[in-house]
């Protein structure tokens, strides 16, 4: 089929898929008209129940949490896979650049962006940890946090080298820290169990005053757990897609 | 009562599956399904929306002001990360595609045999 063809039949089944899809839209109950009841109920009772002013974090780790496992795993599962996809492979070796031309120098990262990005690391891990550690009083949590954390990280490769940022970030330990923040969430479900609770029950004290960090109960924790992984997840999936720079295919 | 918001959902579906259709790169094409499932925030954001209601935090406002709803909010958070997961494991694939065939065009890769 030539690519006039494929777009001729697009714009035929396009044109059919967004009827039906406007059609079904159009059925919703309006901006705005937002009918209830789940939305309301959880506004209403979420403060008093979990002692979280973030109702958006009360749901994500506390109501829904059991969804938030598998949405955590999901993540897990993808760096795995994409470890696996881009894994050395026959006739692939790594090198590094200066094994290829020892006589010639890398070209330097310019000052500019070196000054720019140190600037930024610090203030990023800050803002990082804020994030992760006030899922349950801001909008915030452990999946926005993470991803900022594991932004420092990649501040660092730019700044510097790349085996630089290796070391800071050596795929063992990282691997380590993904595997707890990924584990530590299951098991913070599981140890509602001993309590004769189920699963992810926010089995903790929950705090006296509302919207404070320590309020809230599980759902800081699991908040902590999620920021662990979710920045270990995406500094391995930085490391993977970097890391194919350096390889060679062939025997040369 | 107004259907804006979701007729945009409906043009950004399009926009992006014709870019899908039409693309000639697969980084390019990986985009554009992120273009698609863009249209699935605006859906979600659009559907728990209430006019004049706040978003759902009651750390400077009380428990009767009208919120919108955070079930849907969450779903969003849901639906950026698994976006993430997808085109990270899709943009791996892309490069052992570019190291096995030598080339990024789907057009090319559909009649390529490893």
């Amino acid at each position: 089929m030539t690519p006039g063809q494929r777009r001729a039949m697009f714009l035929i089944g396009g044109a059919g898929l967004v009827a039906f899809v406007v059609w079904g839209l159009l059925g919703l109950p309006g901006f705005g008209h937002y009918p209830g009841p789940y939305g309301f109920i959880i506004n209403r009772f979420a403060l008093r129940q979990t002692h979280a002013t973030g109702t958006v974090s009360a749901v994500n780790f506390d109501y829904r949490g059991f969804d938030t496992v598998g949405e955590e795993f999901i993540l897990f599962a993808a760096a795995a896979g994409v470890a696996t996809v881009l894994r050395t492979l026959r006739g692939e070796r790594e090198r590094s650049p200066a094994d290829q031309a020892a006589d010639r120098d890398a070209p330097p990262t310019s000052g500019a962006v070196r000054m720019a990005a140190l600037m930024f690391t610090g203030p990023l891990v800050v803002m990082g940890w804020w994030l992760t550690s006030h899922a349950q009083t801001n909008p915030s949590g452990g999946f926005q946090g993470g991803v900022v954390l594991a932004t420092a990280f990649i501040m660092v490769y730019l700044a510097g080298e790349f085996l630089v940022f290796e070391r800071f970030s050596p795929v063992d330990v990282t691997d380590a820290v993904e595997a707890v923040g990924a584990g530590g969430f299951a098991a913070v479900g599981v140890a509602a169990l001993g309590f004769g609770l189920a699963y992810l029950t926010n089995f903790l004290p929950k705090g006296q005053v509302y919207g404070s960090v320590s309020s809230s109960g599980t759902i800081a924790l699991i908040s902590f757990f999620v920021g662990m992984e979710v920045a270990a997840a995406f500094i391995l999936i930085v490391v993977e897609l970097l890391d194919q720079t350096l390889l060679i295919r062939g025997g040369g | 009562m107004t259907y804006f918001p979701f007729i945009v959902v409906a043009w950004i579906l399009a926009v992006g599956l014709y870019g899908i259709v039409t693309s000639r790169h697969l980084v390019h094409q990986i985009i554009c399904l992120i273009v698609v499932q863009s249209s699935t925030y605006v859906l979600l954001l659009g559907v728990g929306y209430v006019t004049g209601a706040v978003a759902p935090y009651y750390w400077d406002i009380t428990v009767h002001t009208p919120a919108v709803d955070p079930v849907v909010q969450a779903l969003a958070l849901t639906d950026v990360v698994v976006e993430a997961a997808v085109t990270a494991l899709l943009c791996s694939v892309a490069i052992q595609a570019h190291k096995r065939f030598g080339t990024l065009d789907p057009q090319e890769l559909a009649t390529m045999r490893g």
